[in-house]
């Protein structure tokens, strides 16, 4: 940290490298990976962007709980449960096309925002720990999940089709197609252009929410969370309901990653009612890391780049890893390795800067009272 | 939850018995009475009283020392081992090393717990250090940690050059099969050492005095002066460094020791079990173990071998008669859905309560 005072110019360009080291190296990666995979370059560029067009929505759900100070959002998953509750009832109801996607968003908001209060309640409780806090939770509502749709769907919450029920009488089979609805957002207005299909309406969907964002910040509330993120103490003396603000920081993320899933599930054309929401937290997080995030600072941009790098490598890992050691398995072991170690090196990287800073205040106040006596 | 401690002082005259019911904690005595429940029914719906104490007894005889495991983090204030992965994956490198070198019998068991042991010193060493410099935030990055070198070690069970007939895939010759049997090794070596089997009741005699050893180890150890050295890093590290104890040296002999226990832990499974089971599996292992010590009483910051007994105890006990007593009832197939909502609920539960040190 001194050495900066003293020749900065160096000093500036390795700290640009420390503070994006995890970008860079999936570039390096991507690099190395795509001539590797044998992919052509209009394939990625269709797979990317039909990605894009799945995924964005749901990242930028974990943007407004990083603004508030609580870290990244592993609870995001609760919001994926609402949503798919949502399109099991629409599909049960058969309401299909655009009318089904649409009530489907409006039902998984009650849902979403019930169990992200649920999930802000307990965060608040848990003050420093918020990550692991959302983090079992996460599994905890997986159970309920399970209670509900395994258990309840049939005999208690009724289930009109037997093609969505199981054989045994009770719950909801493992998977439940949406072929009606399949890609009826993304087909609308959709524009080809050389073999890439641009889905028009999801993405003018993901920049109206890029655009709330970007006036929500400048909001009351956006500003309050920006205020609790900083410091809920300091909040707290400004008069702001440090609680309330994070609990509806909570809220809101849980309603937009409800209404990403519905977008990413309309987008894949059928629900796994038991694993689609499982570990979309986790890649979502991953993704958003490898966009150049922290913990404490998350922009819109490190989305769009963190979708574009981390489902690069997610496609090309397996074949790459193939072409290099003849096993079709360790690319994808590959893959799911790099995706935890970007979350672990991203937390690690957090943790130590936050004890840097503290100790870094704690010599400031030494140097400033040590010039103060002896004058 | 958690408004416990402030009322009982405002009000100061509380009886002792609801004092000890707030201490105790609610979803405890929850958890505690439907296991009660489930032993009372069992009978009733025509399961097999002795063979579901004799299951129980088998299940907490293969996770104790598991769950003692967490035990040593927990003194040192490294919070709850969310990394046991680590020391299960040391364990592994040593049962399939064991098998590798070609020992057979009760000789490959033990030979499993010299070969792990370096390992767990060395993936234990490296974890601790770690650690020490992310004091606050272990729990989440310990969940990463482990499940990043579980990912690394799928990878490695693929490329490592294991030739015994008996553990690589058959087709191939290369790569790790994903369950290895243990049949011929060490499978239940000391389950049946000195095993009472009374009519439809068998108690594994040798595993649970096994396990009674290694608890009498870590209670006389926690009672050494480094032991105490230990829980006072824990319990007041201000008090600690004034008193000349080095935290970093302490954290991280608990993290050796943790991730030892751990690997010795996966072997007393598998030898119970029967199997080994490598790749993925290590990914589910700790989140169980955790919530167990936590039901038995444990909280973030303080855990005994009382903690670790009733809690393994109670774990493997809802584990075991739900799916019959409630297939029984029903004929609904509950258990896994049980299971996880009790025992991510109990660690919910620990991780909002209000801890002594914290604001």
């Amino acid at each position: 940290m001194n050495k900066k005072l003293e020749n900065g110019e160096s000093n500036r360009w390795l700290e640009l490298l420390q503070n994006n080291s995890v970008p860079l190296t999936f570039i390096i990666i991507c690099a190395i990976g795509i001539p590797l995979s044998g992919f052509s370059p209009g394939y990625l560029l269709n797979e990317i962007v039909t990605r894009m067009g799945r995924n964005a929505f749901l990242i930028l759900s974990l943007l407004i709980p990083i603004m508030a100070g609580m870290g990244l959002n592993f609870g995001m998953t609760l919001g994926a449960m609402g949503a798919q509750i949502a399109l099991i009832f629409v599909a049960d109801w058969q309401i299909w096309g655009i009318p089904g996607i649409l009530l489907a968003m409006i039902l998984s908001m009650p849902i979403s925002a019930v169990l992200g209060a649920f999930c802000g309640h307990m965060m608040n409780h848990a003050i420093g720990k918020e990550m692991i806090t959302s983090y079992i939770i996460s599994y905890f509502m997986d159970g309920m999940y399970s209670l509900v749709v395994l258990y309840m769907m049939g005999p208690v919450i009724p289930v009109i089709h037997a093609a969505i029920r199981t054989t045994r009488g009770y719950g909801v089979r493992n998977t439940v197609s949406l072929l009606n609805m399949r890609q009826s957002l993304d087909n609308l207005f959709a524009i080809h252009i050389g073999g890439v299909k641009i889905p028009v309406l999801t993405f003018l969907l993901i920049a109206l929410a890029c655009l709330f964002i970007i006036w929500f910040r400048k909001t009351k509330l956006g500003q309050d969370m920006r205020a609790v993120g900083q410091d809920m103490d300091v909040a707290r003396d400004a008069g702001i309901n440090v609680e309330r603000t994070r609990i509806i920081a909570i809220v809101m993320s849980t309603i937009f990653a409800g209404l990403g899933m519905v977008i990413y599930l309309q987008n894949m054309g059928n629900i796994s009612t038991y694993s689609s929401h499982k570990q979309i937290g986790m890649f979502c997080i991953a993704a958003l890391l490898v966009g150049g995030a922290s913990v404490d600072k998350a922009s819109i941009g490190n989305v769009f780049l963190g979708v574009m790098l981390f489902h690069l490598m997610f496609i090309v890992a397996p074949s790459a890893g193939a072409r290099i050691t003849g096993d079709s398995m360790i690319g994808e072991y590959f893959r799911v390795f790099l995706s935890y170690a970007v979350i672990t090196v991203a937390l690690v990287m957090y943790e130590t800067k936050k004890r840097r800073a503290k100790g870094k205040a704690g010599r400031l106040l030494r140097f400033e009272q040590h010039k103060g006596g002896k004058k | 939850m958690g408004t416990t401690v402030t009322e009982s002082t405002t009000l100061g005259n509380k009886t002792k018995f609801k004092e000890l019911l707030d201490n105790f904690g609610l979803p405890r005595l929850i958890i505690a009475g439907f296991l009660l429940l489930l032993f009372i029914m069992a009978p009733m719906v025509g399961a097999d009283f002795a063979t579901q104490i004799s299951n129980t007894v088998n299940r907490f005889s293969w996770n104790a020392v598991l769950v003692l495991a967490m035990v040593p983090m927990v003194h040192s204030g490294c919070g709850l081992n969310f990394g046991l992965p680590l020391g299960i994956i040391s364990g592994l490198l040593g049962a399939t090393l064991s098998i590798q070198l070609g020992f057979t019998g009760g000789m490959s068991f033990v030979m499993a717990i010299l070969i792990c042991t370096p390992f767990a010193l060395l993936l234990g060493g490296g974890y601790g250090w770690l650690l020490n410099k992310i004091k606050g935030g272990e729990m989440m990055i310990a969940t990463y940690v482990g499940f990043s070198s579980v990912s690394f070690m799928c990878m490695m069970w693929l490329l490592l050059p294991y030739t015994s007939p008996k553990m690589v895939w058959g087709l191939s010759g290369k790569g790790l099969r994903t369950t290895i049997s243990l049949e011929g090794f060490y499978d239940k070596v000391l389950a049946r050492f000195l095993q009472i089997n009374i009519g439809k009741l068998s108690i594994p005699v040798g595993s649970l005095l096994f396990f009674a050893a290694l608890a009498f180890l870590m209670w006389a150890f926690l009672h050494t002066r480094t032991g105490t050295a230990m829980t006072a890093v824990g319990s007041n590290p201000t008090f600690a460094r004034a008193s000349g104890i080095n935290i970093d040296k302490m954290r991280m002999l608990s993290v050796v020791l943790s991730t030892w226990l751990g690997a010795v832990g996966i072997l007393v499974y598998e030898q119970g079990f029967g199997f080994i089971q490598i790749y993925t599996a290590p990914l589910f292992m700790a989140l169980p173990t955790v919530s167990a010590i936590l039901i038995g009483g444990a909280s973030v910051n303080k855990a005994s071998i009382a903690n670790v007994i009733i809690g393994t105890f109670l774990f493997q006990g809802i584990v075991t008669m739900t799916p019959t007593v409630i297939n029984s009832m029903i004929h609904m197939d509950m258990s896994e859905v049980i299971r996880v909502i009790v025992s991510q609920g109990m660690i919910l539960y620990a991780l909002t309560r209000k801890t002594e040190g914290s604001k």
